[in-house]
């Protein structure tokens, strides 16, 4: 293939993604981002970071994850087979850790002695308190008053495991405000500390560098479903919030042209009620947290508040690069409301065994909608991003139980 | 010349430093923002600085914050902003107004469209926080257009190619941030600040403003025998917030802060 056609050549020099991404910061931290930008380059091309990287992804995290055949599920449903790839099966039961991993032992080699991270649902904020734990790096997870509440078992795994968790009462109270928090300290703070960005946004390098740490998801999904079914899915599904997870399967696919790929996002009680959580769908492009993309924003251009029954859906930006995926038609975006990802939650769990993450229920039910238009000899792969055991107060108190 | 070159040269005719004060529009409602625009001008304000509220504003503090969310409270866009000043050049001509802001209300706007607007009423300058010199080609563009200055900031860490850089983009002055930290963070060191100063005035001669951490009449005095203007703006939106309930007090408030920076500074 012509490198010009190549879907995986982006960011340019400056992280844009066409017109997306970029380095939308206050001068107080392009230092910073300029040092970041040069150990990355630096270190991803070094071969002893990438052994301790692969080693650790293969002893600590426990990869390869497998990709499971959701037989069941796929009769059920009808139409297409469903392929699950497993990350809920990773040491602290999501895909945040294979970015953690990749990301705290850049900072060790940069000489941080301190990790901050932000959280929504919990699941980055654990995956760093996880890692900086065994490295022993001090941590701050900075999280939303709103999240602190609704997600208190993450937050006491987050402390157990010896982080500080700064709850941030300003704006929306939710992820977006542990953003700006964490970047604030991060200003003031940057000579030992090194930041932690949990998705495919913010400033160059993040954008770039989450997804590079996370496509170890679609590199061996890759080969797994053709060394299981005899050749490349037809179509791949993962959810969208911020955006890794589903980068980091689609990245590896972007060239493969036959496969069709869609990211979902959530619709919360619907798009029509402006209350979801989906700026790809429903959004208009903006500058936010460092980058250009999607956003879901007011007339006057202030964010507005996004909802969503998934914590970990509920941010008013994308990546850049999926935004990017859209403008260039490579990526279908969908979005799922709150009813459809609980009925698909139900589903999974029900006819599989395995329990999602509502996260992933957003992706689960979008991927049974599309297998249901297909024929019964073709595939469909899913990225099983999270287990749902961080779900369970959540799904319990809709019906009503108190656990 | 722009009113804000005109300015900073009679300042340096007469030998003073340029106290530059810094207040959200529209809070703690926009209302009352004329009229305290028109009161730091009395209290011995040079130019002003006004901010544009946010609802993300990732490079200040709480006491800044707080004021974008005061403001956002009764829905002050930029456009509501912009028509402020408009009505303040009324009967202020000589004043320059400096926005300060994020870029996003502004892309929303369009950069044409808001350069040309800001223009119109009486708009001298926008400082775009998150839109460095590599980000804002295209916005320094529209600016100039209408011959509205690009203010920008320079921080502790921004080394010699970058000063270089952020000289090329900006006019009018540079703001030099006087400590690592958002804005209204903890003490700044004097020495630091006076050797950073004069690397930046190796490579401009532009005016050069010092903000962020300025707090009472002593500091801003230091200050003033360094940089060619003072920033104060978490020390005064801290006497709007703590007054936010008794709106008549707000204006006094701030004229007594800024009048004891005004004397100190022009003592030394």
């Amino acid at each position: 293939m012509d490198k010009n056609d190549s879907f995986m050549n982006m960011p340019d020099d400056n992280g844009h993604f066409g017109p997306y991404g970029g380095i939308f910061v206050a001068e107080t931290l392009m230092e910073a981002l300029q040092e970041l930008r040069e150990a990355y380059d630096k270190y991803l091309l070094d071969a002893d970071f990438l052994a301790e990287l692969d080693a650790d992804l293969q002893h600590y995290v426990g990869r390869p994850s497998p990709i499971y055949h959701a037989e069941r599920l796929s009769r059920e449903n009808g139409g297409a087979q469903i392929y699950l790839k497993r990350e809920d099966l990773n040491h602290t039961g999501a895909h945040k850790v294979n970015n953690t991993i990749g990301q705290a032992l850049l900072a060790k080699r940069m000489g941080k002695t301190r990790i901050i991270a932000e959280t929504g649902a919990g699941q980055h904020g654990v995956a760093t308190a996880t890692v900086a734990a065994r490295l022993g790096l001090e941590c701050v997870v900075y999280m939303g008053e709103v999240d602190v509440a609704r997600q208190e078992a993450n937050v006491y795994r987050m402390r157990l495991l010896g982080a500080e968790v700064r709850s941030v009462s300003s704006g929306s109270r939710t992820l977006k405000d542990a953003l700006n928090e964490a970047m604030r300290d991060w200003v003031a703070t940057v000579d030992d500390t090194f930041y932690i960005i949990g998705t495919v946004a913010g400033p160059h390098p993040y954008p770039a560098m989450v997804r590079d740490f996370q496509a170890v998801i679609g590199r061996e999904a890759r080969q797994q479903i053709q060394e299981m079914s005899g050749s490349l899915p037809d179509a791949l599904v993962a959810c969208v919030g911020g955006g890794s997870n589903a980068i980091g399967l689609f990245y590896p696919f972007l060239d493969d042209r036959e496969v069709a790929i869609y990211g979902v996002e959530a619709a919360g009680e619907g798009l029509d009620s402006g209350r979801h959580a989906a700026p790809l769908c429903a959004g208009e492009p903006g500058v936010l947290h460092g980058n250009r993309t999607y956003l879901m924003e007011d007339k006057d251009g202030q964010i507005i508040e996004t909802h969503s029954i998934s914590a970990g859906l509920d941010y008013p930006g994308v990546g850049p690069e999926h935004a990017w995926l859209k403008d260039t038609g490579r990526a279908n975006y969908v979005a799922i409301d709150d009813d459809e990802a609980l009925a698909a939650f139900h589903l999974l769990t029900r006819t599989e065994g395995i329990i999602p993450a509502l996260e992933s229920s957003h992706a689960i039910a979008y991927a049974l909608k599309l297998a249901a238009t297909m024929d019964p000899d073709q595939k469909v792969l899913v990225n099983l991003s999270g287990r749902g055991d961080k779900d369970m107060h959540t799904v319990a108190s809709i019906e009503g139980i108190q656990i | 010349m722009s009113r804000i070159a005109t300015r900073f040269a009679a300042l340096k005719t007469e030998g003073r430093t340029a106290l530059i004060p810094f207040i959200t529009a529209g809070d703690p409602h926009p209302d009352l923002t004329v009229g305290l625009m028109h009161d730091l001008v009395e209290a011995g304000a040079d130019l002003i600085e006004l901010g544009v509220p946010f609802s993300d504003p990732m490079a200040d503090g709480p006491v800044i914050q707080r004021a974008s969310e005061r403001a956002l409270a009764h829905h002050v866009s930029l456009g509501d902003v912009m028509d402020m000043v408009k009505v303040f050049r009324q009967t202020d001509e000589q004043t320059p107004v400096i926005l300060m802001g994020y870029l996003n209300p502004i892309e929303v706007m369009g950069y044409e469209s808001f350069a040309r607007r800001a223009a119109e009423a009486g708009v001298d300058g926008a400082l775009t926080v998150d839109a460095p010199p590599e980000e804002s080609h295209d916005l320094v563009q529209a600016l100039r257009g209408q011959g509205l200055d690009s203010i920008y900031l320079a921080a502790p860490t921004s080394h010699r190619q970058r000063l270089e850089m952020i000289a090329g983009a900006a006019s009018g002055f540079i703001y030099y941030v006087s400590l690592k930290g958002v804005t209204g963070s903890a003490n700044l060191v004097l020495s630091e600040v006076e050797k950073k100063l004069a690397g930046i005035r190796a490579v401009t001669d532009m005016p050069l403003g010092v903000g962020f951490g300025i707090k009472d009449a002593q500091m801003a005095a230091a200050m003033a025998k360094i940089a060619d203007a003072v920033v104060v703006g978490s020390a005064l939106v801290s006497r709007v917030e703590a007054n936010a309930s008794k709106p008549d007090k707000i204006g006094a408030e701030l004229k007594q802060l800024l009048q004891e920076m005004r004397a100190a500074m022009d003592a030394v």
